[in-house]
C-alpha cells in the first residue's frame, strides 16, 4: 500500500495537512451532529488549528471551522491525501 | 384499505420499512445524510468560484491571536476586566443620577399622597415600600445592564464569543462538561436568569443540567453592587493609594474562586447524579463579522436588558411591600424585621455574619440587588430604604453594628455562594420543567455557601485573627 | 401542537427557515420591524417569534423557525422546524442561505425542497462572501435549484424588498417554484422504490410520499409520532415498543 493510502483517525491529523473522510465510528447524537455538519464519508477535512492547550482542535469542513475534541476525532478515520490532489 | 385504521397501516408499513432496511448491508440514515451532501457539493461547484481569498487568512491572522498559547488567556481576562471596568465605571454617573432623580420624584409622591389624604399606611406601603424598592432596583440594576449586555452582544455578534469555549474547552473536558458552558457564564455575568436560559445552546441534556444547575455561581449583575461596595469599603478603603488595583483585584478573585466551584461542582454532578454519556464538544467557530452598533444596541435592549428588568421589578415591587410592612408591623416594642433577625442571630454568627445579615439575604430572595439596601434599612430600623451615596456613611453604619473585615469577608463569600434568586428558580422550572431539579439548584450552593463561611469563620476565630 | 400560528384569514404564512448564525433574525426583524412577538413553542423551551408585515395590501404572517443545520431531527429545534414545514402548511418557506459556506447551507435547502415546493432561497450576507472573494452566480444558482434566489445583505437592507415581491409572488401563485429532487445514491432508490407503494396509502395530499418513505427508510421514530398524530391517531394503539425492539434488529 502506498504512503498516502494508509488510513488514520482525524486526530492523528498534522496542522495543516488534508484528509479524506472514510468512516465515523461515532455513536448516538454526537454522531447525527457530526454527519449533519457534512463531516460524511468522502469529505475533505483540513487540520487548522489546536486550542491553547492543544485540544480541542479545529478543522475546516465545507468552508466552515468546526472544533471537535480529540477524543471525538479519534473515532473519525481518513485517508490522507497526497500533495497533488485538492483540497478544501 | 379503507376498513383499517391508519395506525393499523402506519405501525404495518413501517414493520414492512424494517424488512426493506434490513435487507441491505448499509446503513440508510448515513447514506442520506451523505446523499445529500453528495448534491449540496455538486451544485456548489457549478455556482460557486474562489478568487485568491485574502479575508480567510484575516479570520486565521485573528485566530493565531486570539486561542494562541501565550495571548489566547491574557486576552480573554483582558477582555473580561475591560468589560467589568466599563460596566462598573460607566454605570457610576447614570445610576446617581437615575437614584436622584427617582428620589425627588418619591418626595412629590409623598405630597400628592398627603393632598389625597391617603392614610399613613397606605403610603407606607406604596411610596415607602414598593416605590423605593423599585427606585432602588432601577437605579441600581439598569445602567450596568444597559452597558453590559450590549457589550456582550457585541462580543456575541463580532463571533468572538465562541473561541472563548474553544480556548477553555479542555478545562471543561476535565470536569465533564462541555465547553460551551463557559458562555452560558459569561451570560450569567448579567444576569443569571438569563444565563440559565442560554444553557439552551448545549446539546446534551445532561451537560445542560450541569450548566443550569451551576451557573449561580458566577455573580450577577445584582451582586456585583453588594460586592463592589464591601470591597470598597473593608478592604480596597484601607490602602487609599490603590483602592482601585485592589478592588478589581479582590473582584477578580471572586470571580475566579466562583469559577473554580462550578468547575468542581460540574465535576461531582457528573461522577454521581448526572453520570451518563461521555462529554463531548462540536463548535462552530464562525468568521469574524463587523457587528452593527445600532442593531447590537437595540437588540440587546429589548431582548435582554429590558427583559431582565421587567422581570426584577415584577419581583421586586411585592418584596417592597413586605419589607415595609415587617419594618413597621410591632410585636412588643420590637418590629418584626428585628424580632427575626434576633431568632436568626446565633445561626448568622456561627458562619460569621449576623441575624440582619441572614434575614437580608433571605429578603432578597426575589432580586439580589435589594439586598444591601434592606441591610442597612434593618441596621436602622427607619422602616424604608436608604439611598446611601456615600461610602464613608455606610461604613459607620456597618461598624458601629459590629463588621469586622472577617464579616466583610463572609457576606461576599455568601453572597457568592448562596441560593439563586427567585427568577432563575423560575427559570430553571421553565428550562428544566422539573422541581426536582430547581430543588438541587437551591440546595447546592446555598450548602456550599454554610459550608463555606463556616469553616472560614472557625479558622480565623481559632487562630485569633480576629 | 405546533400549529399555533395566529392566522387570520386572507392573511398568507410565512416559514422562516435556515441554518443558526446565518442572519435570519436580522431579516426577521428587517421585514418585521416591531410588529412581533415571542414565546416558545407550546411545551417546548425553544423560542418562536412571530411577525407581520404587509406587501401589496396583503398581510403576512413570519414565522421564525428555530436555526438548525438539519430537519432530520435528532434535536428538538430540528423537529418543531421539520413538524412545521410538514404540517403548519405554511403559504411560503423562505430558506435562509449563509452565502460564505453555501455547501453546508445547501445540505438543509436541498430538505426543506423535499418537503415544500412553496421555497424561496434567500442567499444572505453576500457583503461577507464577497469580502471573503467568492463568487456565487446567483442566476445559475437559481437554475440549479428550481427556485426563486435572493441575494440579501439583510443587514445593510440591501435585497430586502425583492425577498417580499418574491415572497408575495410565490404566495400568490403568480411564481411556481419546481424545487430540485435529491438525487440518492442507487441503494437508496431502490429501497424507495420498494416502499413508495405501500406509503401513497398514509400520505395525504399534503404531504409527499417520497418524504415519508426516506423517514421510514431513516428509521426516524420522531417522525412517524409526529405523523400519527398529525393523522390523529390514537396514541395508544400505536406500538412504539415493537418499533424500539425491532430497531436493535439493525
Amino acid at each position: 500500500m502506498r504512503d498516502a493510502e494508509r488510513i488514520n483517525s482525524l486526530s492523528d491529523l498534522s496542522l495543516g495537512s488534508d484528509c479524506q473522510i472514510v468512516s465515523l465510528e461515532l455513536s448516538g447524537l454526537l454522531r447525527r451532529r457530526i454527519l449533519d455538519l457534512g463531516i460524511v464519508p468522502g469529505t475533505l477535512i483540513r487540520c487548522i488549528r489546536r486550542g491553547p492547550s492543544g485540544d480541542p482542535t479545529a478543522y475546516m469542513v465545507r468552508g466552515t471551522l468546526i472544533a471537535l475534541r480529540s477524543e471525538d476525532a479519534a473515532q473519525i478515520f481518513v485517508r490522507k491525501l497526497s500533495n497533488g490532489e485538492e483540497c478544501v | 384499505m379503507c376498513a383499517m385504521s391508519p395506525s393499523r397501516v402506519l405501525s404495518e408499513v413501517y414493520g414492512q420499512a424494517e424488512c426493506v432496511r434490513n435487507s441491505y448491508l448499509k446503513s440508510f440514515s448515513d447514506q442520506i445524510v451523505a446523499d445529500i451532501y453528495g448534491n449540496a457539493e455538486q451544485i456548489t461547484k457549478h455556482v460557486l468560484s474562489k478568487k485568491e481569498s485574502q479575508r480567510i487568512s484575516f479570520d486565521l491572522t485573528i485566530d493565531n491571536l486570539v486561542t494562541s498559547k501565550w495571548f489566547g488567556y491574557p486576552l480573554m481576562i483582558l477582555l473580561l476586566v475591560g468589560v467589568f471596568w466599563l460596566t462598573i465605571e460607566g454605570a457610576n454617573f447614570p445610576s446617581e443620577l437615575l437614584a436622584t432623580v427617582l428620589f425627588a420624584f418619591q418626595d412629590q409622591l409623598t405630597l400628592w399622597f398627603q393632598w389625597a389624604g391617603a392614610p399613613n399606611w397606605v403610603h407606607g406601603v406604596l411610596v415607602l415600600g414598593v416605590y423605593r424598592t423599585l427606585a432602588w432596583v432601577i437605579a441600581v440594576m439598569l445602567p450596568p445592564m444597559a452597558i453590559f449586555f450590549p457589550l456582550f452582544t457585541l462580543l456575541e455578534d463580532s463571533g468572538y464569543l465562541p473561541r472563548i469555549a474553544f480556548n477553555l474547552d479542555h478545562i471543561f473536558k476535565r470536569a465533564k462538561a462541555c465547553g460551551k458552558q463557559s458562555l452560558t457564564m459569561c451570560m450569567g455575568f448579567g444576569c443569571n436568569a438569563a444565563g440559565v436560559t442560554s444553557c439552551r445552546i448545549i446539546d446534551s441534556p445532561r451537560e445542560r443540567l450541569i450548566a443550569i444547575l451551576t451557573n449561580n455561581f458566577v455573580p450577577c449583575n445584582g451582586r456585583f453592587p453588594t460586592l463592589i461596595a464591601i470591597t470598597s469599603i473593608f478592604i480596597g478603603g484601607a490602602i487609599a493609594s490603590y483602592s482601585g488595583l485592589i478592588n478589581a483585584l479582590v473582584i477578580s478573585t471572586i470571580i475566579l474562586l466562583g469559577v473554580a466551584v462550578t468547575l468542581s461542582v460540574s465535576w461531582i454532578l457528573s461522577m454521581t447524579i448526572l453520570k451518563g454519556e461521555p462529554s463531548s464538544l462540536v463548535l462552530e467557530l464562525p468568521s469574524y463579522r463587523r457587528p452593527k452598533i445600532g442593531a447590537v444596541i437595540y437588540r440587546s435592549m429589548l431582548d435582554r436588558t429590558l427583559f431582565v428588568l421587567r422581570r426584577s421589578i415584577i419581583v421586586a415591587a411585592p418584596a417592597g411591600a413586605v419589607i415595609w410592612i415587617l419594618a413597621n408591623v410591632y410585636i412588643g416594642d420590637q418590629n418584626i424585621l428585628s424580632a427575626v433577625a434576633h431568632i436568626l442571630n446565633p445561626f448568622g454568627q456561627l458562619i460569621g455574619l449576623d441575624g440582619f445579615i441572614l434575614m437580608a439575604f433571605i429578603l432578597g430572595l426575589p432580586a439580589n440587588e435589594i439586598v444591601l439596601p434592606i441591610l442597612i434599612m434593618s441596621y436602622l430600623s427607619t422602616g424604608s430604604l436608604q439611598d446611601y451615596s456615600s461610602l464613608e456613611e455606610l461604613r459607620n453604619v456597618l461598624v458601629s453594628n459590629g463588621w469586622t473585615w472577617l464579616t466583610a469577608i463572609n457576606v461576599m463569600l455568601f453572597s457568592l455562594l448562596h441560593w439563586p434568586c427567585a427568577t432563575t428558580l423560575l427559570t430553571t422550572y421553565k428550562e428544566t420543567g422539573s422541581k426536582k431539579w430547581v430543588f438541587l439548584s437551591f440546595l447546592i450552593p446555598t450548602l456550599i455557601g454554610f459550608t463555606a463561611c463556616f469553616i472560614f469563620t472557625q479558622v480565623v476565630q481559632f487562630f485569633g485573627l480576629v | 401542537m405546533i400549529l399555533s400560528a395566529e392566522k387570520k384569514n386572507n392573511q398568507f404564512t410565512v416559514a422562516l427557515a435556515g441554518n443558526p448564525n446565518v442572519g435570519k433574525s436580522t431579516i426577521f426583524n428587517a421585514l418585521t420591524g416591531l410588529h412581533q412577538h415571542t414565546g416558545n413553542w407550546p411545551g417546548k423551551t425553544v423560542d418562536n417569534a412571530q411577525g407581520i408585515y404587509e406587501h401589496q395590501k396583503k398581510s403576512f404572517l413570519i414565522v421564525d423557525l428555530p436555526g438548525t443545520y438539519s430537519l432530520l431531527a435528532h434535536t428538538v429545534e430540528e423537529q418543531i422546524a421539520r413538524d412545521y414545514l410538514c404540517f403548519a402548511n405554511p403559504d411560503v418557506t423562505v430558506v435562509v442561505l449563509d452565502a460564505t459556506c453555501l455547501e453546508r447551507n445547501l445540505n438543509l435547502a436541498l430538505q426543506v425542497f423535499e418537503i415544500t415546493s412553496k421555497v424561496i432561497v434567500c442567499l444572505n450576507l453576500m457583503d461577507e462572501a464577497t469580502k471573503k472573494d467568492l463568487v456565487i452566480d446567483v442566476p445559475s444558482l437559481e437554475r440549479e435549484l428550481g427556485v426563486p434566489v435572493v441575494a440579501t445583505a439583510a443587514r445593510q437592507g440591501k435585497g430586502l424588498f425583492e425577498l417580499r415581491k418574491k415572497i408575495f409572488q410565490v404566495a400568490s401563485g403568480s411564481l411556481q417554484p419546481s424545487p430540485r429532487q435529491i438525487k440518492y445514491s442507487s441503494d437508496v432508490e431502490n429501497a424507495l422504490k420498494e416502499l413508495l407503494p405501500l406509503v401513497e396509502n398514509i400520505a395525504n395530499n399534503t404531504l409527499s410520499p417520497r418524504w415519508i418513505a426516506l423517514r421510514l427508510l431513516d428509521g426516524d421514530q420522531s417522525f412517524l409520532r409526529s405523523l400519527s398524530n398529525y393523522l390523529d391517531i390514537d396514541q395508544a394503539s400505536f406500538q412504539f415498543q415493537d418499533w424500539e425492539e425491532s430497531k436493535c434488529a439493525q
